[in-house]
């Protein structure tokens, strides 16, 4: 099977992130690969592991997020693509998925796409949805257990994890699968893999190489970035002689300050 | 020009998830505003009671498209249908309130008309003619304002909780439009479904009870003497304590939460893990047993009104975001709890 994993490259999610006159910064806090990701890129593995074929990551962003195409590659992928161009800069998600979405077509004959739920970053969690429809190809997000791949068939059988619980969905493919946490565990590089993904020569693709005949401008505009209003959060500790009494204690200031 | 505010009415099989009434909440103030209407959004099958119940929330009007083909929710349908609705209203604003459902529909709906959506957003101002949209973003250590620039409508889902829940008037009559829905050729199947086997929804839930790690740790507990294995006896023990939290959130009412340490150590299932690879909460009060409060986990719950932290280490730092806390084993704390909640709220 001919399978892509779209990934992205993220602070860690222990950072500080501030923000200073508009500019966000996590200090020197390291970039990773989205944690979303990890699981994506497992996936991907277990498919080809499984069926055969040739997993490739695909990752816009800056030259640095070659990192995250590293680990990708370090935990078994066979190919990398960094799509990197100034044209998008200011990209929102109208522009990621265009992009993302010429890059798995200019791939081609791509048989099932993976996506992370969500970047840690901008916590948007539509690009994977956005992605399929672009491509016409069946948007199956929140992902919780792939149950059967028939390549043959071109047919996949997987869990969707709803609030109400799971729906069990057969699908076409070519399909956009967006994972959550619950579907595997991401396997760790192995020395083999960290050493092959150092030497990796990783292609970067421009906007004209996508050949995209339109870009779309980005629909949306940020005009502030803040930092959340420090609440007080001084913390009542609720004493007594025993259990019972600081419960009572503690669920009489709860009515008093009715929270209950 | 009027200004039309479509809202999405997210259900489940029929069932109206609730915090679509606080999306038509926030589509009035943002009429009221702007100058226009507010239109509920249906789409489904047998599905026309939620139209008149968003017209008795707020809305002016509805919209309905009804197909047997519409009964599960399949994204590409309900996003064709949707779009088309848009469209033909000439909305101006689109709301949703956030659910897994609608950040894809959402997105997808985005694509097919070019426009910008902002997720989960927890304010929105009207500026200029504009709705700017406040939503968290790294996990919510900081926050962003966001604007369309056009072209409308700019959609957004709205996180659950984050806005006032309008009460019904019953008797309050408006116009239901039905519109032909937009099914295509299938690209899937939905074959069947497996009920959450908790009963009340995390990101719904007015009071959520979680547990973490600590909920495994009590040495006076001795598992029977059939478990030999060392895992098996950490699962037994954590699954004494999650009772006790189970209990306690019955008597409140609550759902019941965890942490990623309790889910990953197999104490509880993925669905209930709360924070950044989790899900998202905003509970008006949020009792934290046994969890330190490492930064991915305040990621998810951090807005909460009000947060309790019961834990036995006084440093841990879950404390610090905490309004109410104790130190103590939880163990002995939770069931006093319990007994205390039942004896105040007689329930
Ligand atoms: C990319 C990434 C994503 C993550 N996403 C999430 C997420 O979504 N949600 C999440 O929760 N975590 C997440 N984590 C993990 C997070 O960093 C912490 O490891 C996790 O939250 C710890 O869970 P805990 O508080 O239950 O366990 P611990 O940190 O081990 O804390 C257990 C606490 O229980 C207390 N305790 C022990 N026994 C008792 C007792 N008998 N009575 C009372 N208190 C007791 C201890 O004092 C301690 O404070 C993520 C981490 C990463 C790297
Ligand atoms: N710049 C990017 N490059 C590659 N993949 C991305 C990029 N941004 C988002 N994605 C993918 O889309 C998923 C959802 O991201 P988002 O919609 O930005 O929250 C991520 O988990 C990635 O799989």
């Amino acid at each position: 099977m001919n399978i892509v994993v779209c990934v992205k490259q993220t602070p860690d999610t222990a950072a500080t992130v501030t923000v200073q006159d508009g500019k966000v910064s996590w200090g020197e806090a390291p970039l990773v690969l989205n944690p979303w990701d990890e699981f994506a890129v497992e996936q991907a593995l277990r498919t080809k592991e499984a069926h055969g074929g040739k997993v490739t990551a695909v990752c816009l962003g800056p030259e640095t997020a070659k990192e995250a195409l590293k680990q990708a590659l370090a935990m078994g992928s066979d190919a990398a693509v960094l799509i990197s161009d100034p044209a998008f800069a200011e990209a929102d998600s109208l522009v990621v998925s265009a992009v993302l979405a010429a890059a798995i077509r200019k791939l081609g004959d791509i048989d099932v796409a993976f996506f992370g739920r969500q970047a840690v970053d901008s916590d948007t969690g539509l690009t994977g949805a956005q992605v399929a429809r672009r491509l016409g190809w069946p948007s199956l997000s929140l992902v919780a257990a792939v149950r059967s791949v028939d390549p043959a068939g071109k047919t996949i059988d997987v869990d969707r994890m709803l609030e109400e619980g799971r729906q069990e969905v057969r699908s076409q493919l070519p399909a956009v699968l967006s994972v959550v946490k619950e579907l595997n565990e991401p396997r760790y590089p192995s020395f083999m893999g960290i050493r092959k993904a150092s030497k990796a020569e990783i292609p970067v693709w421009s906007a004209a190489d996508l050949g995209m005949p339109q870009m779309p401008a980005p629909a949306l505009e940020w005009p502030e970035v803040i930092s959340p209003p420090k609440v007080d959060t001084k913390c009542e500790i609720i004493q007594g002689d025993t259990p019972d009494q600081i419960a009572e204690r503690l669920v009489g200031r709860l009515l008093e300050e009715k929270v209950l | 020009m009027a200004a039309k505010i479509l809202v999405y009415i997210d259900h489940f099989e029929g069932q109206p998830v609730l915090s679509s009434w606080e999306a038509v909440g926030a589509a009035r103030t943002i009429a009221a505003a702007l100058g226009g209407d507010v239109v509920g959004v249906v789409v489904g099958s047998g599905v026309s009671g939620l139209a008149e119940q968003a017209i008795a929330h707020g809305a002016d009007s509805a919209l309905l498209a009804e197909a047997d083909a519409l009964k599960d929710y399949r994204p590409e349908p309900y996003a064709s249908t949707v779009a088309k609705m848009a469209r033909g209203a000439g909305a101006t604003v689109m709301l949703f309130p956030t659910t897994g459902r609608t950040r894809e529909l959402a997105g997808m709906v985005a694509v097919d008309l070019e426009v910008g959506v902002t997720p989960d957003a927890i304010a929105l101002e009207v500026k200029d003619g504009k709705v700017v949209a406040t939503r968290p973003i790294y996990g919510g250590k900081l926050l962003t304002k966001e604007v369309s620039k056009g072209p409308e409508p700019h959609l957004l889902t709205l996180r659950a909780r984050a806005f006032p829940k309008p009460e019904p008037v019953a008797g309050k009559t408006g116009a239901v439009e039905k519109v032909a829905a937009e099914v295509g050729a299938p690209l899937t199947e939905v074959s069947g479904y497996k009920a959450a086997e908790s009963g009340v929804s995390l990101t719904d839930a007015g009071v959520i009870v979680s547990g973490g790690r600590g909920v495994s740790n009590s040495p006076k507990l001795t598992p029977p003497a059939e478990i030999t294995d060392e895992k098996q006896k950490e699962i037994w023990r954590a699954q004494q304590g999650f009772a006790l939290i189970r209990d306690l959130a019955g008597a409140l009412g609550a759902a019941v939460g965890a942490s990623r340490a309790a889910v990953d150590a197999g104490y509880v299932p993925y669905a209930h893990q709360v924070g950044q690879t989790g899900k998202v909460v905003s509970p008006d009060l949020y009792i934290a047993c046994g969890i330190s409060g490492a930064i991915q986990h305040l990621a998810g719950m951090r807005t909460s009104k009000t947060i309790v932290a019961i834990n036995k280490d006084a440093e841990a730092p879950i404390f610090k975001v905490a309004r109410f806390g104790i130190v103590g084993d939880l163990f002995e704390v939770v069931p006093a709890m319990t007994k205390a909640v039942r004896a105040r709220l007689g329930k």
